[in-house]
């Protein structure tokens, strides 16, 4: 996010060429997210997506609880609060009373797979027509690094001192493999902000999601596994290299399923295909 | 099932017809009374689980509203009904969701959140037994969370409180008004008896006019982006949020303030009760005026904001006040608020979705007849021999009759 321009990529009177800036629905400011977090790569991709789709003017966005409560601070799109676990609740509200709208929720691990899962299974189960980001990093980092459904077995929080005991807490939840048997869900996948590669598939995933929902398809979830170098107790680098190995390990990336749009008729193509592209959608 | 045909014909207004038949008097189901009504309020949305017993609310509403191309959703909790309705409501839709008690306690943190964000919501309480599971007997046990806070933090809702299914009716265009005109969830409490009782009603129904909402989330085209959210970290800036908030809970405080006085105009004594509680009031009302007691009935129609001013002036003249309640004593709070012993307050109440009888509110109001006088007399006894002042609240001179000029006959503050 080093280069601003004001308007879209173009050459400029020198003869270079900018290809990357700031789409303008990101509003320039500082986010309030720790230093190395994940989020605002999600933020960014999910701004760069929407303005090629075309979609902030349309945009009715639900703001989660937790870390990304300010997220209407960043994308510059109308947005309601909701309360903790309940955004796919408030989008469904949104999404009946406003059928010409674009529906986006951003929801993390804490609000969607722990108090949320009421709300999420449900608007999947309805096939509701909304855009659902869920940003998994394992742990609740707004209050302090508790552990969370998603927390890795034998993962030291500060609610699981001595390392998530299965045999105590469970087992970390797959909630997007568990929304994909859904027949509502036309789509579902998870990819990872580890490295640039990985951040072009989530780019493309994001996008299928969004497009998803244009074309009049059912509920579409993307998984962003992120880091927490501050709740993990790790340095940066050391939490994306994290984030490619165990966490990778108990999170398989890929579509879980791609129904097309027509996944109201219920459950059509399953399986692990690939993100279909995008028409003008580069393959990172 | 009610007359539907006569139902079917209210959308169109204009036609003589349809005016007549609006006009006509049709035997309803309160529960499905309530429902007609929201619609005919122009209720864009309801979002409902169910619940007894008000399940015949949302029965009604499965069927009318996608009838009229509107919207009804079947959620997966009263957690999901309610956040439902914020989502709905944050856009500008005229939205509503029903429930009883229990689900009233789930919906309780989304009510919180509708408050603070100044989302419009008419919710109706259809109130059984409790605590707990309770039964699904008639209560007013829930007068409590009503008035007093739901969910948390610093924040009111106007509470409608209706004793008949036709005053329901009426109160739901009112419910709506409110909403929008004060941006604030509103809620709407009858009773398992009200809710499922059948009685005879016009079929007159009221649709507030829409109001356009620079709030609104329609999508952020041509305008800055809107934002609904009831957060604020920084202590300056929330505390400034809540004062609003209070400012306007003054306002409706001030402007909206609804109760009916009946047979009041002479009364040494008053029952204070308000929706199903209120009716066996009346009876007893009848059979204690046969006896010779001067008594009559001040009914709150709102909950919150309190009639206490009202109730104030009117405990003036009174030699006593008996408050009945389908509920161990909730209301009979902020009526001793109200009178602030200027006169004996007693209570007779029933709970566990038992009604009391008139003869047993007869028996009550006998009990308090017999005991101000008493009272009146050793008074008396104690000025006579100079021992002592009379206690304030029981002057002689606010005991004398034709002091009741002042008294109104109910209407809005």
């Amino acid at each position: 996010m080093t280069l601003h321009s004001p308007g879209p990529a173009s050459s400029g009177a020198s003869g270079a060429r900018l290809i990357y800036h700031k789409p303008d629905v990101l509003l320039d400011r500082s986010t309030h997210y720790c230093p190395g977090c994940g989020h605002g790569v999600v933020h960014r991709l999910l701004a760069e997506v929407m303005t090629e789709l075309g979609l902030p003017p349309h945009t009715i966005a639900v703001a989660p609880v937790g870390c990304a409560v300010f997220a209407y601070d960043y994308l510059n799109v109308d947005f309601v609060e909701a309360p903790h676990g309940r955004a796919p609740a408030v989008a469904t509200g949104i999404r009946r009373v406003r059928p010409e709208a674009f529906v986006l929720t951003y929801q993390g691990d804490g609000d969607l797979a722990a108090i949320g899962t009421a709300e999420i299974v449900h608007a999947a189960a309805r096939g509701e027509r909304i855009t659902a980001i869920f940003v998994n990093n394992g742990i609740y980092g707004m209050t302090g690094g508790q552990m969370a459904p998603t927390t890795l077995l034998g993962q030291r929080t500060t609610s699981s001192p001595n390392g998530r005991d299965a045999a105590l807490m469970g087992f970390p939840i797959r909630i997007t493999e568990m929304l994909a048997q859904l027949p509502g869900v036309t789509y579902a996948a998870r990819g990872s902000v580890a490295d640039v590669p990985a951040i072009g598939k989530l780019k493309a995933m994001i996008k299928r999601a969004c497009q998803v929902q244009i074309d009049g398809g059912g509920f579409a979830i993307v998984e962003a596994l992120s880091n927490c170098p501050v709740g993990w107790g790790m340095t940066p680098q050391q939490s994306l290299e994290h984030l490619k190995g165990p966490v990778v390990e108990t999170y398989p990336l890929g579509v879980m399923v791609d129904r097309g749009t027509a996944s109201a008729a219920g459950p059509a193509s399953g399986g692990s295909t690939g993100p279909s592209s995008t028409p003008g959608q580069p393959e990172p | 099932m009610t007359r539907e045909k006569e139902i079917r014909m209210a959308p169109q207004f204009g036609d003589a017809q349809a005016e007549a038949n609006r006009r006509a008097r049709v035997l309803m189901k309160g529960n499905e009374a309530m429902a007609e009504a929201a619609i005919q309020a122009g209720c864009d949305a309801y979002f409902g689980y169910p619940i007894t017993p008000q399940a015949e609310l949302l029965e009604w509403m499965a069927r009318r509203m996608p009838e009229l191309g509107r919207v009804f959703v079947q959620a997966e909790s009263e957690l999901g009904a309610i956040n439902m309705a914020l989502g709905a409501a944050a856009t500008g839709a005229r939205v509503m969701v029903s429930s009883s008690s229990p689900g009233i306690s789930l919906m309780a943190e989304g009510m919180s959140y509708m408050a603070g964000s100044g989302t419009p919501m008419v919710l109706v309480n259809v109130m059984r037994a409790g605590p707990g599971l309770g039964g699904i007997g008639p209560s007013q046990s829930d007068y409590f969370q009503a008035t007093k806070g739901h969910g948390h933090g610093d924040y009111r809702v106007p509470v409608l409180a209706p004793a008949s299914i036709g005053e329901a009716m009426e109160l739901m265009a009112t419910a709506f008004e409110l909403a929008e005109r004060y941006r604030t969830p509103v809620m709407l409490v009858a009773d398992g008896i009200l809710g499922q009782a059948m009685e005879p009603v016009e079929l007159r129904f009221r649709t507030p006019e829409r109001r356009a909402f620079d709030w609104a989330l329609t999508g952020a085209s041509g305008r800055p982006a809107r934002i609904i959210k009831s957060i604020d970290l920084q202590p300056e800036i929330l505390e400034k949020r809540n004062l609003a908030l209070q400012h306007k809970y003054r306002e409706i405080a001030r402007r909206e303030v609804r109760w009916e006085s009946w047979r009041l105009e002479d009364a040494e004594f008053a029952i204070v009760a308000y929706g199903t509680a209120a009716r066996v009031a009346r009876s007893a009302i009848a059979r204690a005026r046969e006896r010779g007691i001067k008594v009559g009935l001040f009914r709150p129609i709102t909950l919150w904001p309190f009639p206490e001013r009202e109730l104030a002036r009117l405990s003036r003249h009174l030699h006593g006040i008996l408050t009945v309640e389908l509920s161990s004593g909730q209301m009979v709070e902020d009526v001793r608020l109200a009178v602030e012993g200027r006169c004996p307050v007693a209570f007779h109440g029933r709970m566990g979705g038992m009604v009391p009888t008139p003869d047993e509110v007869l028996g009550a109001l006998k009990a308090l007849s017999a005991k101000a006088t008493r009272t009146r007399e050793s008074e008396h006894h104690v000025q006579m021999v100079g021992r002592g002042a009379p206690t304030p609240g029981h002057n002689e001179s606010d005991v004398g009759a034709g002091v009741h000029a002042g008294a109104r006959h109910g209407g809005r503050r």
